[in-house]
């Protein structure tokens, strides 16, 4: 397992390369001096050609990349200019509040969407699995920046369940509570789409599997209904769920985009919108590359614990 | 393509969306000449009407502007945007797709490679890092929406390509001297060109859904042009106090995307022909019994295991496959009873009908009984079909792979075979697994019980198999051709194994088989079935010796024996009948080289020949029935 987990992390490398040639590359095509770019259009001349010789940008396009690079590898990304701070640590506050609302939002789509699947296929055409499928085509054909904001409106201005936006209330204390209170609705509300994926792939995974001669067997054995379901089909069907999830994590992840502007959540998708109208290329350069490169290595976690599942994969 | 057409018209949520979808464009189409308010036109006093006022029938947003108005021509924007992404995307990542697939060898794999990594992203970052490049606008939201796309048509297609591309056309348009160019346009692109439709179908809505979304941030389309992101964006600061601007346009992107993802999954289902049979249905916990007629004739004292006019079909669509056509069985205690029969006569339903394990749907009970110790099983409670199963009668199948749980050990399976009916501790449950195991002498017992099942040969599988089948103890093991997935001498010691242990447990055995030379080695008597009848039922010996019915004697024909089968392998002319429309009179007939007249009328019965034997012909092969 340590060699099968060592071999992953190895094949990661090329992709990790790639994906950083291609944003340097995205960011190469912005037209003009990139100096100017960073500092805005009000910068004087000084200033323009001392951040050139900092940034070493007034070398040629491939000796910036693997400065660019050097420096990535050492956990330099620059520094951002509207915000006068190092852009790492700014990205590293803000991903915190973004994995705090995407991860929970993953857990909560990855758990209700099997669920509902599993529900939905061992009651196949029954009322549960009708109301399922309806619940499903709504869930994913609403755009989640919308569902944010009617929630709002009914659970939160209306209803006064939970506070309209924010990640911590304003005085008070920041405790578990306070931060529950303010993730619920925007975990939701980013978790719907995704559910509705999941839960429409898991009721088609374990009604395959459903089918399967082995399924017969534990039948066969006398094995109840409620363990053919979770305890013989699920597993099986899980082979098929994991990849989803792992996909599923990549649209959480930039669902969370709007939803964290719906909701102001303090996220990195909300630095990344502001630092793009404000012209901040820097802080969009190690935005994406630092979330990008998180997203790689999630995919790796999802790859081993697939392995876990599987016995049959070589490992 | 009109059958796929129908097909998509038959689903009605689909046409649905069709419609919905249909009746959107239209009128984003007709906007400019459409009655309406100008919709950048600013009248501050008046902002803020609430829907269905006069001369604003939707309301104004903040600055007074006609929402109905710019709802209709933020509709018209965002599904021009939304179409226009989607056929970039799909143009180019088809060239891309076409290009790769078709060349193949280094070109596939570095275009490959670039493709991966551009998947690796979640889409969104990459989007936000081409608008930042380009600046905010909605050209540049379009772009980055497009080129976000690329990858995913660019892959699509390539599978496609390369499936095309060694076709016995392609070669020969390039043994004829086209060029690489022409051969794509004109071989290849018409092949691909329904794909590429069909994914830009399913996903322009995608495509819409995200430019909406880079406008709803800000990033795409600036004031004073709205589309229906845009839209949504700007009412978010009056959410509260007048929640219809917001409203508004949230609702017309919901039923776009949902018009388009109805629409969607109808084409989908349309060209997945799995769904049109209904093949995804999942089996019930057991067979549906829907009995018109009363039950079978009631059990007979003696028999452990009673089968009584048992009629099992499969209804699917307007068909009706008559499997098991009323079926007479008995089993004694300490019996080994052969069912044989071709593929398809209806050995395995028969089996399967008896605990209930025909698939359902689309299989069902019709009529008849099954009797156990003169308990009937038909139409039973569930608890009671469950409890009885793998505790008094036990099945094993015939695919050992694919019937054993691919990701259990064969311990875990074992132990819950026995711990589903006996409330024994784990460790007792695992003691007697592994002697379960050694009973069925799997060597290294201890060892293999931690295997997975494909970590096993065939005929360990099958041992296990076994194993599983003896977990309690069973009265009656029903073994559906069990040796017929293995090597010929693997079968060998399977036969022995099961002949062994009937002796040694007097357990009872109803042996499915299509192989007299199976029957000769372990049953007692036998019951030839064909079209879902038996036509011939008796001892072992007599039947070898002078088979009555002319299928028997064909079958027979068929097989060469376990080992020294020297005759000649004789097939039987024709195909078994299809069950959803049988003859009247002798199935056989068509087939049968001593076919008459009368053969084709009424029900031909199985009548007694003998004091253990029973044929159904009107003819049957024999001379002198023994006294």
């Amino acid at each position: 397992m340590g060699r099968y987990i060592l071999r992953r992390l190895l094949s990661a490398i090329p992709v990790l390369i790639g994906i950083s040639v291609i944003v340097f590359a995205i960011m190469a095509m912005i037209p003009g001096d990139p100096a100017t770019a960073i500092l805005g259009s009000y910068a004087t001349p000084e200033n323009v050609a001392e951040l050139n010789r900092d940034l070493g940008l007034d070398q040629p396009l491939v000796q910036r990349y693997f400065i660019w690079l050097g420096n990535l590898v050492q956990g330099d990304l620059g520094r951002s200019f509207n915000l006068n701070r190092p852009v790492l640590d700014e990205v590293l506050e803000r991903f915190n509040a973004t994995l705090i609302l995407a991860g929970t939002a993953f857990i909560l789509c990855s758990f209700l969407g099997i669920a509902a699947g599993v529900i939905s296929a061992a009651r196949q055409y029954g009322f549960a699995d009708k109301a399922i499928t309806f619940a499903v085509l709504l869930g994913i054909s609403i755009p989640s920046f919308f569902l944010g904001m009617m929630m709002i409106l009914i659970f939160a201005v209306n209803l006064r369940w939970f506070p309209v936006s924010g990640m911590w209330p304003i005085y008070g204390t920041r405790d578990i509570w306070a931060l529950i209170d303010h993730l619920t609705m925007p975990a939701l509300a980013l978790a719907v789409v995704a559910t509705g994926v999941i839960a429409r792939l898991s009721r088609s995974a374990m009604l395959e599997v459903l089918r399967q001669d082995f399924i017969r067997t534990a039948r066969a054995k006398g094995v109840r209904e409620r363990g053919i379901i979770w305890r013989h089909a699920l597993r099986a069907a899980m082979v098929s769920i994991i990849p989803v999830l792992g996909i599923q994590a990549g649209f959480v992840l930039s669902g969370a985009v709007y939803i964290e502007r719906v909701f102001q959540w303090p996220g990195i998708g909300q630095m990344l919108v502001d630092a793009i109208l404000r012209r901040d290329i820097l802080l969009v350069q190690g935005g994406v590359v630092f979330v990008a490169a998180c997203y790689v290595l999630f995919n790796i976690i999802v790859d081993v614990a697939q392995s876990l599942l599987d016995p049959r994969i070589k490992t | 393509m009109m059958a796929f057409l129908k097909l998509l018209a038959r689903n009605q949520l689909a046409l649905a969306g069709l419609i919905v979808m249909g009746l959107v464009v239209l009128l984003a189409v007709l906007t400019p000449i459409l009655p309406l308010a100008d919709p950048d036109v600013t009248n501050t006093p008046a902002r803020f009407t609430p829907p269905f006022s006069e001369g604003a029938l939707l309301g104004t947003d903040h600055l007074g502007r006609d929402l109905l108005s710019r709802l209709m021509w933020g509709t018209r924007l965002s599904l021009a945007v939304g179409f226009a992404a989607a056929f970039i995307a799909a143009t180019i990542g088809a060239a891309i797709g076409i290009i790769s697939g078709y060349y193949g060898g280094r070109t596939d794999n570095i275009i490959m490679r670039f493709v991966d990594v551009l998947m690796a992203f979640p889409y969104i970052l990459l989007a936000l890092a081409i608008v930042a490049a380009l600046g905010p606008g909605l050209m540049n939201a379009l772009i980055a929406v497009a080129a976000v796309n690329i990858p995913f048509f660019a892959r699509n297609i390539r599978g496609i390509t390369v499936g095309i591309a060694h076709k016995e056309f392609v070669d020969a348009a390039r043994l004829a001297g086209l060029s690489d160019a022409k051969i794509i346009l004109t071989e290849i692109l018409p092949n691909v060109l329904p794909v590429i439709v069909i994914a830009m179908s399913t996903t322009v809505g995608w495509m819409i859904l995200e430019t909406a979304g880079l406008s709803f941030l800000g990033l795409g389309s600036q004031p004073p042009q709205a589309d229906l992101g845009s839209m949504l964006g700007e009412a978010r600061s009056a959410l509260i106090t007048n929640p219809h601007t917001s409203l508004v346009p949230g609702v017309m992107i919901l039923i776009i995307v949902m018009a388009i993802n109805l629409l969607g999954d109808g084409v989908r289902d349309a060209l997945d022909p799995r769904l049109k049979s209904g093949a995804l249905s999942r089996p019930l916990p057991a067979t549906l019994v829907a009995r018109d007629r009363q039950p079978g004739e009631t059990a007979d004292g003696t028999a452990l295991l009673q089968l009584s006019q048992l009629e099992t079909q499969f209804h699917i669509g307007p068909r009706i496959y008559r499997a098991v056509g009323g079926v007479d069985l008995q089993i004694q205690p300490g019996e080994c009873l052969g069912l044989i029969g071709e593929s398809g006569s209806g050995k395995s339903v028969t089996a399967l009908s008896i605990m209930g394990l025909v698939a359902s749907p689309p299989g069902k009970i019709t009529g008849g009984s099954v009797y156990y110790r003169g308990e009937e099983l038909v139409g039973a409670p569930y608890e009671l079909l469950r409890s009885l199963r793998g505790r008094k009668v036990a099945y094993i199948f015939q695919d050992p792979l694919a019937s054993l749980h691919p990701l259990y050990t064969v311990g875990d399976q074992l132990i819950e075979a026995v711990r589903v009916h006996r409330n024994v501790p784990k460790a007792e449950a695992r003691a007697h697994a592994i002697e379960l195991l050694k009973s069925v002498r799997i060597p290294n017992a201890e060892d293999r019980v931690d295997n997975y099942p494909h970590e096993m040969s065939g005929g360990m599988r099958q041992r296990v198999g076994i194993a599983m089948a003896l977990a309690n103890d069973p009265d009656v093991i029903i073994a559906d051709e069990p040796t017929t997935a293995l090597d010929v001498t693997v079968q060998a010691q399977i036969l022995t194994l099961l002949d062994d242990l009937r002796r040694d447990r007097g357990v009872v055995i109803l042996f499915i088989t299509h192989d007299f030379g199976v029957v000769a080695q372990l049953c007692d008597r036998v019951a030839v079935m064909y079209a879902g009848r038996i036509v011939e039922q008796g001892t072992t010996d007599e039947i070898l010796a002078s088979p009555a019915h002319p299928y028997t004697r064909r079958l027979m024909a068929c097989v060469p024996e376990l080992g020294g089968g020297r005759r000649r392998l004789e097939a039987i002319p024709g195909l078994p009948p299809v069950v959803d429309k049988l003859p009247a009179g002798c199935a056989f007939a068509d087939r049968c080289d001593k076919v008459r007249a009368a053969c084709r009328e009424g029900n031909i019965t199985l009548d007694e020949i003998g004091a253990t034997r029973r044929v159904r012909c009107i003819a049957p092969e024999i001379e002198e029935v023994p006294a």
